[in-house]
């Protein structure tokens, strides 16, 4: 419907850092959700219904922008992986923490996309942007023509540019760490979750064990069996509460770090993907220069044109990713800091609550004939 | 006699400072602070035994000061730091009720080590009174005074002929013991020999007798190899808990403490090798029981209840065998979990160290490592829950599995004792009419011969009735205690394991609270 928007910038209505995804309705494999955006001007809100596929309509609108200069140096914010009922082994590992069903770090995890789309200077100013936000009638769902940005359409022999030596050194600094890091952080990414799994299981096995318990418990008016069974209901709490402790722990392993170490992941791996084009567009220019060099003179001015045209547009994309990398350092420490914090005062809470309920257990217990 | 205080053991010497805070009993005791198997939860400071040696300032670090109690790993290896043994023992609970101490006055409040006597099993021969009067209709049946501790265990020999001997230390006030202090060592297979002598003699009283632990090939073929590693470390300790709270509920059991069998085993220097220890091994014994049930079940006079009470109780105890078998593999299960989260913390924590290390931002960096730290602990603190869930909870569903099977016994001795005399009675029954034939027959010699095997028959009914019926009693006695036992040791065995996990919680609450301003600190 609104293609031809995408060539025109727009300016964002709404405030980019108050976007909420507060639900999401699940129909089989279609997932829609609710977005609430705050008006710029007024105390209006703005709510909409958008699927899945709406946000990838979004995302295939940045990254189609070809027109504005230096946009491969942009580091796209990253979308989540869609959820799927019954997703193959590769889509599991693929969405990490936010394929354990639980939907709110799901939707945190969009939120957290259309809100650094809405942060980003270059990109806000798609009218894409605002379409999806505002519109009330839901975007177009024509397939936008692949474009560059799709990694997965890249041809494989490209992949062997990916260790093209560079020509500056901050950029082979920022390729070298990148790469570090991205397997790292994908490593912490996965063991965390392999903990927060395990977490849930203990969850249940005292789940199971405290319900379990009632089977001891007998009837009768023996003073010693009454005792006993008393033993056996107040164990059954004990391990009642044993397990809303550990569901906490696993909840806020989820919300907090567990989301926090997705994302940082996945924008490691979006970082990856725009150093790779740069470098791409190094490859390219360098083969540019050296048809300029070797053209007969008949061709020679028409390399130089494309030499010209390949270096422009380097120099474009050089100075986007420089910019970008900065902004990105200092976003991801800030996210990494908020998460870190967050996750050690639930985590702390829920310390503190669960001494204390093993302190009135114990009182209980120490009451007891 | 546990209120009584007259009746406690003469002040152990060098203990008496402990004493006066100790004498009224009937005071909620360090006993039930005993975190004999919280401490032990790192097997290898089990081994540590009776002495508290770096423990307590001012008393014989050996409870048995007779013989130093040499702790060759006399430290706990850090599973459990010292300050975690002084934080558990002040958060040890006063429990106003039960425990009979007798060894009271020797138990140090700081339960750091296995406390020998004071076993969460250890409890007056008779029934804990709970009022004056009980107390002293009880008095008569009351105080024995003997704790006993297995520690120390010891690899003896090489090669697949070696063995573990432990340390059995017993204190008693009794007369019937030469020592007031002593020790001995002792094998696996002779505290087999020692259930063995005892099933055969007492079981014919209706006495419950508690079931050893079991034997276990694979387990001992690994510590014949070398004792050092974790799997087999855990196997030692868990043996000798086992070991120690079977002896513990041996002497607390009134009739079998005057057993002079017991007394043997406890006293004896050397003991004459235990050969037949085979029908124990690990199914073994739960086989025997079962056999002895089958047999009863084949039995095709049925046994005419006029007292439904046995009847009822049977019912009950072998419902109670299956739940608690339900429960222990669920126990197992969790315990195992537990594990599995140790594993995926270690491998985590290393992750986080890893990105630390590659993170440039100085202050993200550190958070990070601290943080890999941070889980490191967590690790640590996963282990110790994984401990206390196996060495409190699983253990204690294990030993009441065995228990409610000698149980069973008991009622399978009680049926076999009333087979006896019903055969005697149809015997008897035989010989009057061979009488009568005879008196037809006219035939003098053989006749007398006759009256005198109806005698004979005669006065064995009568025994046999007698012996059943007291064989009944003596089963209704010790069902009832053995339910009161029960109630009491899971409620002091759940006590202990909330006091380490409450532990555990307050630890975690710490390194929560440390890590907080790191991850703050972050630019």
């Amino acid at each position: 419907m609104m293609e031809e928007a995408k060539d025109e910038a727009s300016v964002l209505s709404v405030h980019g850092d108050d976007i909420k995804v507060t639900e999401v309705l699940k129909d089989g494999d279609t997932l829609t959700f609710l977005i609430i955006s705050k008006k710029l001007s007024g105390t209006g809100e703005y709510h909409v219904d958008r699927t899945y596929d709406d946000f990838e309509w979004l995302q295939q609108h940045l990254f189609a922008q070809e027109d504005v200069p230096g946009i491969q140096g942009v580091i796209f914010p990253p979308l989540p992986a869609k959820p799927q009922v019954n997703a193959s082994a590769k889509t599991m590992k693929q969405l990490g923490i936010l394929g354990l069903g639980e939907w709110q770090p799901y939707c945190k995890a969009m939120e957290t996309f259309l809100r650094q789309v809405a942060a980003h200077s270059v990109l806000c100013r798609n009218k894409a942007v605002e379409v999806f936000l505002t519109s009330s009638a839901p975007p177009g769902r024509q397939k936008i023509r692949k474009n560059i940005f799709n990694r997965l359409s890249q041809a494989v022999e490209e992949m062997r540019k990916e260790g093209h030596k560079d020509v500056d050194e901050f950029f082979q600094t920022e390729r070298d760490r990148n790469l570090v890091l991205t397997s790292c952080t994908k490593t912490a990414a996965e063991k965390f979750l392999d903990m927060v799994l395990t977490e849930q299981k203990i969850a249940v096995a005292c789940g199971h064990f405290s319900a379990a318990l009632h089977l001891l418990v007998e009837p009768g008016e023996d003073a010693d069996k009454q005792a006993f069974s008393r033993v056996c209901v107040k164990l059954s709490e004990v391990f009642e509460s044993m397990k809303k402790n550990m569901t906490s722990v696993a909840e806020n392993n989820m919300s907090t770090l567990g989301l926090g170490l997705d994302l940082e992941s996945r924008h490691q791996e979006a970082e990856k993907e725009m150093l790779f084009r740069r470098t791409c567009k190094l490859v390219e220019l360098e083969s540019t220069k050296r048809n300029a060099e070797k053209a007969k003179p008949v061709k020679k001015l028409a390399m130089e044109e494309v030499k010209k045209a390949a270096e422009t547009e380097f120099e474009h994309i050089c100075r986007v990713a420089k910019q970008e990398i900065t902004r990105f350092e200092k976003v991801r420490v800030e996210m990494l800091q908020q998460a870190l914090v967050q996750w050690c005062e639930k985590q702390l809470l829920t310390a503190k609550e669960s001494a204390d309920q093993f302190n009135k257990h114990l009182q209980v217990f120490g009451g007891m004939a | 006699m546990a209120a009584s205080s007259d009746r406690n053991p003469p002040p152990f010497p060098g203990t008496e400072e402990l004493e006066t805070g100790q004498t009224d009993m009937a005071d909620g005791d360090s006993d039930e602070g005993e975190d004999i198997f919280v401490s032990n939860s790192n097997p290898v400071s089990v081994s540590r035994g009776v002495s508290q040696p770096d423990r307590v300032s001012e008393e014989p670090p050996d409870l048995f000061s007779e013989e130093e109690a040499d702790s060759t790993t006399a430290k706990s290896n850090g599973v459990h730091s010292d300050d975690d043994n002084d934080l558990f023992a002040e958060a040890h609970v006063e429990l106003g009720t039960d425990k009979s101490t007798r060894s009271a006055q020797k138990d140090l409040p700081t339960s750091s080590g296995p406390r020998p006597a004071t076993s969460f099993t250890q409890s007056p021969a008779s029934l804990q009174p709970t009022s004056l009067e009980q107390l002293e209709e009880e008095e008569a049946t009351d105080s024995f005074d003997v704790d006993v501790a297995v520690t120390n265990p010891e690899k003896v020999g090489d090669g697949m002929n070696a063995y573990v001997a432990y340390k059995v230390s017993t204190r008693t006030s009794l007369a019937m013991f030469r020592n007031k202090t002593f020790s001995v060592r002792r094998r696996f297979s002779d505290f087999l020999g020692l259930y063995e002598k005892l099933s055969v003699k007492q079981s014919l009283h209706g006495c419950i007798i508690p079931p050893p632990p079991e034997k276990s090939v694979v387990g001992m073929t690994k510590v014949k190899v070398g004792m050092d590693d974790p799997s087999s470390v855990e196997f030692v300790e868990r043996r000798r808990a086992a070991l120690e709270r079977y002896l513990q509920r041996i002497v607390s059991h009134p009739s079998l403490l005057q057993d002079p069998d017991v007394r043997e085993f406890l006293e004896r220097d050397e003991l004459p090798r235990a050969v037949n220890t085979q029908a124990l091994s690990g199914a073994g014994f739960l086989k025997m029981i079962t056999k002895a049930s089958d047999a009863v079940n084949k039995m095709t006079i049925k046994m005419n209840e006029s007292d439904t009470w046995f009847e009822d109780k049977f019912q009950e105890v072998e419902t109670e065998e299956q739940q608690l078998r339900k429960l222990h593999a669920m126990v197992d299960s969790l315990v195992n979990h537990r594990k599995e989260l140790c594993g995926n913390t270690a491998v985590f924590a290393k992750s986080m160290a890893m990105l630390g290390n590659s993170e440039d931002n100085t202050a993200l960096s550190r958070a990070l490592s601290q943080l890999a730290e941070v889980e490191d602990k967590m690790e640590q603190l996963h282990q110790e829950q994984a401990a206390s869930d196996f060495f409190i909870l699983a253990e204690l569903l294990a030993d009441y599995i065995r228990l409610v099977g000698a149980v069973r016994g008991c009622f399978d001795q009680r049926m076999r004792a009333w087979q006896r005399w019903q055969e005697a009675q149809s015997t008897l029954q035989k010989k009057r009419e061979a009488e009568a034939k005879l008196l037809w027959a006219n035939k003098p010699d053989k006749l007398q011969q006759a009256k005198e095997e109806i005698t004979e028959w005669e006065s064995r009914v009568t025994q046999y009735e007698r012996d059943f019926d007291r064989i009944g009693m003596a089963v209704r006695k010790e069902v009832l205690r053995f339910e009161k036992e029960k109630a009491k040791d899971f409620k002091s065995q759940i006590i202990k394991y909330l006091e380490a996990m409450m532990q555990s919680q307050q630890r975690l609450v710490k390194f929560w609270e440390a890590f907080l301003p790191e991850a703050k600190a972050i630019a």
